[in-house]
């Protein structure tokens, strides 16, 4: 009986992360971006600074109509939002918050969580497609190319802290971490969260939605909650990523009395990472797709060879 | 039966019924769709059987990259939202490449009998089978010439892919120009028979 409870506290403790934590980082985005912008930002809604704008927004987008254009591939059409979602909730099963704080310690906790993210891409794909409008198809070609040209340096540089810490668990791979790794893997780090962010289509890497160019690419012809899921999707990846970049690279739980605080720390790390995210979208410039590619395989992928033959070698010679 | 073996069986259901939409289907990205469900059903065969690691990776180059890569392949083309009639192959071509598929199919179930009758692997024990490390013994141990001859194919075949697709090659000193450019050059062009 306890093992059943034991089952269901952690998947609600999952469920809740996911609900609460994007939506965070939602709040954070439009009040950081808009301050970063000499503006203020929502204020009504919910009485202190807007705090409730986004709860509204939901409410706003479950009353709209749902639409499907006529020419649409209907099932494809509707079955794309779930496809982009779901894999977020199952990625954070696997992460770690602090010690022994996880759903599920997985043999191969780094595999499952990128191969996991791996099929929420297919989401903004099929929906790009199956809109049947030009500016969703040149969306979805635009996320397609990227995807192919971020996927091997991300995954390349998850590789590098996974030889380091000889592990492919991604809690033992927070307990092999030692400080010094921060300089160590640092090129691996820059390297997995800029392409991390390629991946999520975020500015500066925001060609595939770039709404003065292409309205917002895949997600054109969504209205309603399907969009919302769209966009509840971005920020959970959001908040995916940057936990996935604070176990990996900056030491998860790792920090003062680690024992007892050690949720907060992965936390603090994920929610600090969530705002250099928040931070460059307001900053940098979009990228334009020749500049997208030069980056990733003139840049990227050569720093990340690098960096797994520079893990190598460290790795052989301490041992 | 156990539940393993029952949930197996479906899996393998799965994923035979879902290859036969992918080849029958009239929809051009459904098939590619379709492909998603058998591969990944296979996958889930291997995480059944205790194989953890060739489970994710399966998900992650099989989903993750080459799908995109067919589907980016699609959109490059006239695919059209609808039914494409002209999918068929004539009525020889189906039949060749039914027999070709049935001998595949029954060299690989032969082969995998006549080796393996028998032979189960204990689910119960706490040690995961076909964990990471012993996976990575395996290929590097006994099987590290196959290994090494397959990553000497791959690197010829990625050459000869960036040969191909380079037109500046004969045209004198190396010019600035990359493939990855190129392509994107004909998605410009793409642009304008879209639907």
């Amino acid at each position: 009986m306890t093992d059943v409870l034991e089952v269901a506290l952690r998947v609600a403790l999952v469920l809740g992360v996911f609900l609460v934590l994007p939506l965070l980082v939602g709040q954070t985005e439009h009040k950081a971006m808009a301050h970063m912008q000499s503006r203020l930002g929502p204020m009504y809604a919910g009485g202190f600074h807007g705090w409730a704008q986004l709860v509204a927004d939901g409410v706003k987008f479950a009353q709209k109509e749902d639409i499907v254009p006529t020419a649409a591939d209907r099932v494809v059409f509707k079955l794309a939002p779930a496809v982009a979602l779901i894999p977020y909730l199952i990625a954070l099963v696997a992460i770690p918050l602090g010690p022994g704080v996880v759903a599920q310690d997985l043999d191969v906790g780094v595999f499952f969580v990128l191969a996991v993210m791996a099929v929420g891409v297919l989401g903004p794909l099929m929906g790009g497609w199956a809109s049947a409008n030009k500016f969703s198809l040149l969306g979805a070609l635009r996320t397609a190319a990227q995807l192919m040209a971020y996927e091997l340096p991300f995954i390349l540089a998850a590789a590098s802290v996974a030889m380091a810490a000889g592990t492919l668990s991604l809690v033992g791979i927070v307990e092999a971490w030692e400080p010094w790794w921060l300089i160590w893997q640092l090129p691996a780090a820059v390297v997995f969260f800029v392409a991390g962010l390629a991946e999520l289509q975020r500015p500066p890497f925001d060609m595939p939605v770039a709404d003065s160019e292409i309205i917002f690419g895949a997600f054109t012809e969504y209205t309603g909650l399907r969009f919302a899921l769209f966009l509840l999707a971005e920020y959970a990846g959001i908040v995916v990523l940057c936990a996935l970049t604070t176990v990996l690279f900056l030491g998860g739980w790792h920090g003062p009395y680690d024992d007892v605080l050690g949720w907060l720390w992965t936390l603090l790390k994920t929610m600090v990472l969530a705002f250099v995210v928040i931070w460059l979208r307001v900053s940098y410039p979009r990228l334009r797709e020749d500049q997208l590619q030069r980056l990733a395989w003139q840049g990227l992928v050569p720093i990340a060879l690098l960096q797994l033959a520079l893990t190598g070698v460290v790795v052989v010679a301490r041992t | 039966m156990t539940v393993v073996e029952v949930m197996f069986a479906l899996l393998g259901v799965i994923a035979v019924g879902s290859a036969i939409l992918v080849v029958t289907t009239q929809h051009l990205v459904h098939a590619a769709l379709w492909l998603v469900v058998t591969l990944g059903s296979v996958a889930g065969c291997y995480l059944l059987l205790s194989a953890e690691f060739v489970a994710w990776v399966q998900v992650l180059i099989y989903i993750g990259a080459v799908v995109v890569l067919l589907l980016f392949g699609l959109m490059l083309t006239r695919a059209p939202i609808g039914q494409s009639d002209d999918l068929d192959s004539p009525l020889g071509q189906r039949i060749a490449a039914a027999v070709t598929a049935a001998s595949a199919g029954a060299v690989l179930v032969a082969s995998v009998v006549t080796s393996f009758r028998g032979e189960r692997i204990d689910l119960s024990d706490d040690r995961v089978a076909g964990s990471t490390g012993d996976v990575g013994a395996a290929v590097f141990r006994s099987w590290v010439l196959p290994f090494e001859v397959l990553s000497l194919l791959l690197l010829a075949a990625l050459i000869g892919a960036i040969v191909l697709s380079r037109r500046d090659v004969s045209a004198g000193p190396a010019g600035a120009r990359m493939g990855v450019v190129d392509e994107f050059g004909e998605i410009a062009e793409a642009d304008g028979v879209v639907r």
